[in-house]
């Protein structure tokens, strides 16, 4: 049948470019690579087209720092002005008013921040970031599981932020971390990134059933703010729990040893950390002595663990993803 | 040629929840049960779309046309069955899906594309394509928020256009912009075409289907009617619709007594010595509809309460959306008997093509001034076109080729038939 032409203007209204991309004609279809629409995809598929989404990640990471400081005077400024100031608060009400006799406190402090903030953002925003972004869900096509993990990617670019301002207090405190325990606090990272991610993915997913996944989400963060040794020492609760023969209980919680492991790392050397060196006046053995092997060893539980359960978050996700559209 | 999309088997179930509960407490409550309604918004679908085939999708509202399209694009997942698609796809189910108002233009033109599948090395290349064709040189670095609708919608459809897909899907975006931006947007439909690219497009506008397709699907309540050539497909299209008593091409202005529409015809005599009822269309064809160039009569009869001296006759007819194709008034007037007459309006040759046309029908005084009497409408009259042509109406012409060399020996002369 020939197709009835439209009545368009001859050549010499077009605009060049339209002529320039009418001398690209593309490859025949069976040169082309195939993509299947169903009901069910396999993992592995699904890993590689989010791999070959990451650069949307990086442009929707990109976009919510952007968005976020947009209008602001400061704007950009804010993401180290506002850890440098929660900082300050902290080191002013521990070390002058509510005297804890922690050496260095605004350090300690910070070094169980860092991998706690890093979790504690990425769940907040992640939990309600499909139902944010329903618009883009209902008529886009792409992986889903970006949204979430660009969440992940926004924690995780502060996580850079804080970590130059406490590069600052460590020169201003004049402490050196103790190197020897990079390697564990390295995974110790991979652990906490690996675990946010899980837990961002499923919970995104299931928060379009259940919107008070949410809501909840934020009391029980403040929870679990305090079972980690972040605002107190292990020597505090962790030792205490021992006595009974609850430490396992203690440190089944994945953010407890990821969190003691940056304090071994960076607040290492600080007098007072391990019961070796007690000055006078102190605090004394402030962080758990647990040596390299013990933290090699849990973390690497934690690691297979949070890898499991990414696996499965990613089966929860697809499950449920197909009907996402609608439910928004 | 090899298939660029293959739909096969797919049925999508929608749970249409009787209430619906989101909140963890009602679902507690309810122990996990929720009331619902399953409902199949497709069907069974199998469907072959050769590479650079252009394939549209009609049907009526929430017959499925648009999950079928989502499904393609994999916004949805159907719950049976699979589609295959080869090549890189763009869906144009919503233009600026996804801008961030507080973010600029440029920003949002990587955002989007992205968004769409392409590699941010690819957007710099194409970024000031991108720019050109939305026209938006001087104000890309303004935040969208600012926008225009126009210039809204002209970004995203800038953007959709160039991601270079093979397989683009369009729903009802097609109409953008002034009328020079849409034949752009045309312009640059045609340019995929005769790269070879595939298009499905999901339009309730017949006649852009007919322009630009090479065969349409019929979706009826979820179920594939057909898949033809667009002048059948959308013969089969308008006959489903008359055969469930409803069009969503027609308005409420032609609503049809002869097919059962709710309402009556709206009368009035403003002196009520003349009253117009009976309004009928005879045609001399045995279908519902005609074809152009047949002809047709229409038909109303006058009951007069006294003698009337010098009235005229009047009529218009209306196009489905609203436009006045004719208006005519008889000038001359005449004397009417008190008593029953009857007017007849003959069309030896109807030259409208496609569509639904309502015929109102009036008494007044000559060249203007009172209108004694009206009956809207007396008639509709529908028209189906078998051919190609596209537009308003049916122009009788003759058409012509001779060379230089040669002018009383015609290349070609035809004449031009719908």
């Amino acid at each position: 049948m020939a197709r009835a032409q439209a009545e368009l203007p001859a050549s010499p209204g077009r605009d060049p470019h339209a002529v320039a991309v009418a001398d690209g004609m593309i490859p025949p279809a069976g040169d082309l690579p195939q993509r299947v629409v169903a009901a069910h995809v396999g993992t592995l598929t699904r890993l590689r087209e989010i791999w070959k989404a990451r650069e949307l990640l990086v442009f929707l990471v990109r976009k919510e720092l952007k968005v976020r400081y947009k209008s602001s005077f400061l704007g950009f400024l804010w993401s180290f002005l506002n850890p440098a100031m929660v900082l300050l608060i902290y080191y002013v009400m521990f070390s002058f008013i509510l005297k804890n006799g922690i050496v260095d406190f605004a350090v300690y402090l910070m070094c169980g921040l860092l991998p706690w903030n890093l979790f504690n953002t990425a769940l907040l925003s992640s939990s309600g970031t499909l139902v944010a972004h329903a618009g883009i869900v209902k008529k886009v096509a792409f992986p889903r599981e970006i949204l979430a993990l660009a969440q992940v990617g926004v924690a995780t670019s502060y996580f850079f932020f804080q970590t130059c301002i406490l590069v600052l207090f460590l020169v201003g405190f004049r402490v050196a971390p103790a190197w020897q325990y990079l390697p564990v606090m390295l995974l110790a990272l991979v652990c906490d990134l690996v675990f946010t991610a899980a837990l961002a993915l499923m919970l995104s997913a299931l928060n379009v059933y259940m919107r008070d996944i949410e809501h909840l989400i934020q009391v029980l963060l403040v929870a679990l703010f305090f079972a980690e040794p972040i605002v107190y020492t292990f020597a505090n609760l962790g030792s205490r729990l021992g006595a009974h023969h609850l430490l396992w209980v203690y440190l089944a919680n994945p953010l407890t040893p990821i969190v003691m492991a940056f304090q071994r790392f960076i607040y290492g050397n600080v007098s007072g950390a391990l019961p070796a060196n007690c000055p006078a006046h102190a605090a004394c053995g402030v962080l758990a002595s647990y040596g390299q092997g013990f933290y090699l060893e849990i973390l690497g539980a934690i690691l297979a663990g949070s890898l499991l359960l990414f696996y499965l978050a990613m089966i929860v996700f697809r499950k449920v993803e197909g009907n996402f559209a609608e439910e928004l | 040629m090899t298939a660029a999309i293959e739909v096969e088997g797919v049925s999508k179930r929608f749970r249409l929840y009787k209430e619906k509960y989101t909140s963890l407490k009602e679902r507690i409550l309810h122990g996990g049960k929720i009331p619902y309604n399953d409902f199949w918004a497709l069907q069974d679908i199998n469907l072959e779309i050769a590479q650079g085939e252009t394939l549209g999708i009609v049907g009526r509202n929430g017959c499925g046309k648009s999950t079928l399209l989502k499904c393609i694009a994999g916004i949805l997942k159907p719950t049976d069955g699979e589609i295959r698609l080869r090549g890189q796809l763009a869906a144009m189910l919503e233009l600026g899906a996804g801008f961030q108002p507080e973010l600029s233009g440029r920003d949002n033109i990587y955002l989007n594309a992205a968004l769409l599948g392409m590699a941010s090395r690819e957007i710099d290349k194409r970024f000031d394509d991108i720019v050109a064709f939305a026209e938006l040189e001087e104000f890309i670095d303004n935040q969208v928020r600012f926008y225009s609708s126009g210039m809204y919608v002209r970004l995203g459809f800038a953007v959709a256009v160039n991601v270079d897909p093979d397989i683009l899907l369009v729903d009802e975006v097609l109409a953008v912009g002034d009328e020079r931006f849409q034949q752009k947007c045309m312009r640059r439909i045609h340019d995929f075409q005769e790269q070879g690219r595939t298009i499905v497009v999901v339009s309730h506008a017949v006649d852009t289907l007919r322009q630009i397709c090479n065969r349409v699907a019929v979706i009826e309540a979820g179920q594939l009617v057909t898949v033809d050539s667009p002048a059948n497909a959308i013969a089969a299209f308008r006959d489903t619709l008359l055969a469930i008593g409803e069009s969503d091409a027609i308005p409420a202005i032609a609503e049809d007594p002869a097919v059962g529409f709710p309402g009556e015809p709206q009368r009035s005599g403003a002196t009520r010595r003349v009253t117009l009822s009976g309004g009928r269309l005879e045609t001399t064809v045995d279908r519902p509809k005609l074809y152009p160039g047949e002809a047709a009569t229409v038909v109303v009869d006058i009951d007069a309460s006294e003698d009337l001296r010098g009235v005229a006759f009047g009529f218009s007819v209306w196009g489905s959306n609203g436009t006045l194709i004719f208006d005519y008034d008889s000038g001359q007037a005449v004397d009417l008997p008190r008593g029953r007459s009857t007017i007849r309006f003959h069309f030896d040759a109807v030259p409208l093509l496609d569509g639904t046309y309502s015929i109102n029908v009036r008494v007044q005084d000559p060249h203007g001034g009172v209108v004694h009497a009206r009956l809207e409408p007396a008639a509709t009259m529908q028209l189906q076109n078998p051919g190609t042509s596209t537009g308003l109406i049916s122009l009788p012409v003759r058409l012509e080729v001779t060379h230089e060399h040669r002018p009383g020996d015609p290349l070609l002369a035809e004449q031009v038939t719908t």
